[in-house]
């Protein structure tokens, strides 16, 4: 059993890096951009499900950390003249102004820091619960946000970055993806995976049952916050400019969306609702330009886009708590039991 | 001794919950707290256990004082409970919920869980064979697979108890198990904490109101009133205790 | 700095005060009763100023008319919101009200954008509001004044609802037991829209008088008093309405003279609030005037 599922995974792999492949050799830079911003979602809306789906912890800081591993990665790429371009204002720190690091390690060095500031917010902030942890949170990715914007002479205020170089190559987003899916499926079905489920269900008990709660949650929302880091950093290599204004609120809405959507507690929920909610967002971008339905015509009404989004969450939330995949996964032993795969004698293990 | 309590006292704000609680546990005994509602048996678990920090007095546990350590720690040092009213782990199946209680020794990590380390591996396996060893003792094992909460009343508070066990405890407290089972069914509890008790080498404290349970399995009994300790001894003496008598029936 | 300026900040600092008091009011009441964060209060702050200034630019009422109706409209666009986002989550957990509630906000803001459109508008000089009053060496608007008089006047009219009306004991009932009230024959749904209406009629006052002092209307100008406000709430103690006013009127104390007194501070002047909010979660978590809840094992 457990081998055709290895097999079953290896081959779907190989067909998914075959598409790929296809994909960036015969579709636009257009299309491939908005398949690559998917992967990026999928390590985003993972990192978010990890504490707000699997351990139960509503935190809403996952701007403020994308925004740490953006920065951190961007001003450890970029080269001294780009730099030098950027800050004109002020002039960057001369240490880091020399400093050209590897992408890779610059990757990870951002998923670090966004790690340490995880850690340093979730140890005071943790203490809290529900409403008033989302709330904490909330206002500690505003805070990271506003230090930022102040930090003129590290990360060139309002003004931003531009020209980051540009790292974020299908291979990279997709690889990092698949790392991050492959992260979470192993310790969600692990024995720490069920202490974080644990603690979401009844942290009482939990802690009667002789799981640290605290260290628990802390962990959850450090690694949580490594990912974000992760994440923010590859988005800032894939649009090459970052901003303080783009890590604002809306952007935690959008991944709130898709782990929402997917399903809280899911992984391949959140897979799913980040190509779809990646695609769609771009599919309905008419909404925002001028239409011409015949009858009567409108002007663009920029804002449109949001509005379907906004009512699509609303909806899901009403109508279909669960989202698309609830708490469970597709797994191969689900396509067996629906019949899409041929029956094994004795039936599903794992 | 197993469990002592030196003058324990709980309060909140100015009710005084449990007053000076002196309890003493011998190894291998079942014991019985009882009372009328309200009389503080609860508080005196949550004691014991590390969900409140007594405000006074002291909680030995094999001769270590282990007054105002978390709750999580004081599980590790081999007190396990049940609750009063039943907190699974909802969305977990009955054999996750056991795992769960399995893992206190195991101790797993993040980082060891996701690479599958060897000693993983092999903690892992142990675990797995000691909660469906549990389970089968408990006759739960057909329903390893299933939701925890979707098992009749009964089933749950046996798996409650599993859990518990599944810590490795050597000292139980049970918080009310027969609660809403009827007389048949609490005859079978009994049997079953009687076995428990003798297969795992256990002490068990347990809150009851059924009367007939308590009189039946404990060698010796604590009786609570408005948080003091008004009797303790052997049932039968407690059936005779006119303080007793008083405190559930009214004065006459 | 002299003691003009002093009181000139003061009187901006009461002003501001006001208007966050009104705003958290709301907040609290809603908290009181579902422990919900209405993430879309804000947005009806921003909604009563709208609608008040299309009631004046395009069907032309006078402004004091148009300021009622625009209320009680938006009064009953609190209520229907409730019906519609919060009603059918009542028995859900928490977290899906709270998204609920981000996903009307946003769904608001951005309807906002599309109909009312992205540019900012701006009210038309209303006199009587836009006098500047001069005493002695000390100058301000003539609104400024007004915000704190009509505050406090609507903040002892809504105490006597609450504590000594039908009404109000209902609200608190069921604030206190949702269940135990409906035992006692009290229509559960009329005090929560009766609360809504109320809440959402203060946040359009306050969203009015807000465009009177500051005279600017943008979609997006509900989100940042929105939050703050919430901060006041819960500084001053969730659920309780003096606290929310104690708390509105700190934050508005805080930031003001911050910024008047501190000036190297002022690029971090949002995120003080954060940082305030952050202290008090921590150090007393039920808030200045709040009580203290403990869980039951």
């Amino acid at each position: 059993m457990k081998t055709r599922n290895t097999v079953l995974t290896g081959l779907a792999i190989a067909i998914f890096a075959l598409v790929l492949w296809l994909a960036d050799k015969n579709l636009g830079g257009y299309a491939m951009r908005i398949l690559n911003l998917s992967a990026i979602y999928v390590v985003l809306s993972l990192s978010l499900n990890l504490v707000n789906g699997f351990t139960g912890l509503f935190s809403l800081g996952c701007a403020g950390f994308m925004a740490v591993g953006a920065y951190v990665s961007a001003l450890l790429t970029m080269s001294p003249e780009v730099k030098e371009m950027n800050f004109f204002l002020e002039p960057l720190a001369p240490w880091l102004a020399r400093l050209t690091l590897p992408f890779a390690l610059a990757l990870v060095a951002g998923g670090f820091c966004a790690a340490l500031a995880g850690l340093v917010v979730g140890i005071p902030v943790l203490r809290l619960k529900d409403d008033y942890l989302a709330i904490a949170t909330l206002g500690f990715s505003e805070i990271i946000r506003v230090v930022i914007t102040n930090l003129q002479g590290l990360t060139n205020g309002a003004q931003g970055l531009k020209n980051i170089p540009k790292f974020s190559t299908t291979w990279t987003v997709w690889g990092v993806a698949a790392l991050v899916v492959a992260f979470m499926a192993l310790l969600t079905r692990s024995s720490y995976g069920r202490q974080l489920k644990a603690v979401r269900d009844d942290e009482i008990a939990a802690e009667a049952m002789g799981v640290n709660v605290f260290r628990v949650k802390v962990t959850s929302f450090t690694i949580s916050s490594f990912l974000a880091g992760v994440g923010g950093a590859l988005l800032g290599h894939m649009i090459t400019t970052i901003d303080p204004k783009m890590f604002s609120f809306m952007l935690t809405f959008n991944i709130l969306l898709i782990v929402v959507l997917g399903g809280n507690g899911s992984i391949t929920g959140s897979v799913i609702a980040s190509i779809l909610v990646t695609v769609l967002m771009e599919a309905l971008r008419f909404l925002d330009e001028p239409l011409n339905l015949f009858f009567f015509k409108t002007n663009g009404l920029p804002g449109l886009r949001m509005v379907v989004f906004s009512a699509m969450l609303m909806a899901v939330v009403i109508l279909r708590q669960r989202g698309l995949m609830g708490d469970q996964e597709l797994t191969w032993s689900g396509f067996e039991k629906a019949g899409l795969l041929p029956r094994s004698k004795k039936g599903a293990s794992k | 001794m197993m469990l002592e309590t030196k003058g324990a006292t709980m309060r909140f704000g100015g009710l005084t919950a449990v007053s000076e609680l002196n309890l003493c546990v011998e190894h291998g005994e079942i014991v019985g707290l009882i009372g009328p509602n309200g009389a503080g048996k609860t508080t005196a678990f949550n004691m014991i256990t590390g969900v409140y920090e007594p405000t006074e007095g002291k909680v030995i546990f094999t001769g270590k004082d282990i007054t105002g350590k978390k709750a999580h720690s004081i599980t590790e040092a081999g007190i396990a409970r049940t609750f009063q009213n039943i907190r699974l782990f909802s969305t977990m199946s009955v054999l996750e919920n056991v795992l769960v209680g399995c893992a206190v020794r195991e101790k797993p990590t993040w980082f060891n869980s996701v690479v599958r380390t060897p000693a993983y591996r092999k903690h892992d396996r142990e675990s797995h064979k000691f909660a469906m060893e549990l389970l089968s003792e408990t006759g739960l094992a057909e329903l390893a697979g299933e939701r925890a909460t979707s098992l009749p009343y009964g089933k749950q508070r046996r798996l409650e108890i599993s859990r518990a066990l599944a810590s490795r405890p050597k000292l139980l407290l049970l918080d009310e198990p027969a609660a809403g089972m009827n007389p048949q069914e609490s005859i079978e509890l009994m049997e079953f904490i009687r076995r428990v008790r003798d297969r795992f080498d256990l002490t068990i404290l347990l809150i009851e109101h059924h009367m007939q349970v308590v009189m039946g399995i404990c060698s010796r009994m604590y009786v609570l009133d408005y948080g003091v300790t008004i009797a303790h001894g052997t049932p039968d003496e407690i059936r005779r205790d006119p303080k007793v008598i008083e405190a559930y029936l009214g004065v006459e | 700095m002299d003691l003009a300026t002093f009181l000139q900040q003061l009187a901006n600092a009461a002003s501001l005060g006001s208007l966050y008091s009104l705003i958290a009011i709301g907040y609290t009441m809603v908290y009181g009763i579902l422990r919900l964060i209405n993430f879309a209060h804000g947005d009806i702050f921003m909604l009563g100023a709208y609608f008040a200034f299309y009631l004046i630019a395009s069907v032309a009422l006078p402004w004091w008319v148009a300021f009622l109706v625009a209320i009680a409209i938006t009064s009953l666009f609190g209520i229907a919101l409730e019906r519609i986002a919060y009603r059918p989550l009542r028995d859900s957990p928490r977290i899906s009200l709270m998204i609920s509630a981000i996903g009307a906000s946003f769904l608001i803001e951005n309807l906002g954008v599309v109909i009312f459109g992205g540019r900012p508008k701006s009210f038309a000089s209303i006199p009587l509001f836009d006098t500047v009053v001069r005493m002695g060496s000390v100058q301000v608007l003539s609104v400024s004044l007004f915000i704190p008089v009509i505050t406090i006047l609507l903040l002892v009219v809504l105490l006597f609802v609450v504590n000594r009306t039908k009404t109000g004991m209902a609200m608190r009932a069921v604030s206190t037991d949702v269940e135990a009230a409906r035992l006692m024959a009290i229509d559960v749904n009329k005090v929560i829209s009766y609360t809504f209406g109320i809440g959402s009629a203060l946040a359009a006052i306050g969203g009015i008088l807000w465009t009177m002092k500051y005279p600017q209307l943008n979609p997006l100008m509900g989100i940042m008093p929105g939050l703050k406000c919430f901060i006041a709430a819960v500084i001053g103690g969730i659920g309780n309405i003096s606290g929310a006013v104690l708390g509105g009127f700190l934050l508005g104390f805080i930031e003001i003279m911050v910024a008047a007194f501190l000036p190297a501070l002022t690029g971090y002047r949002d995120a003080f609030s954060f940082i305030l909010l952050i202290l008090v979660l921590l150090l007393k978590p039920s808030g200045l005037l709040g009580k203290k809840q403990t869980v039951k094992v």
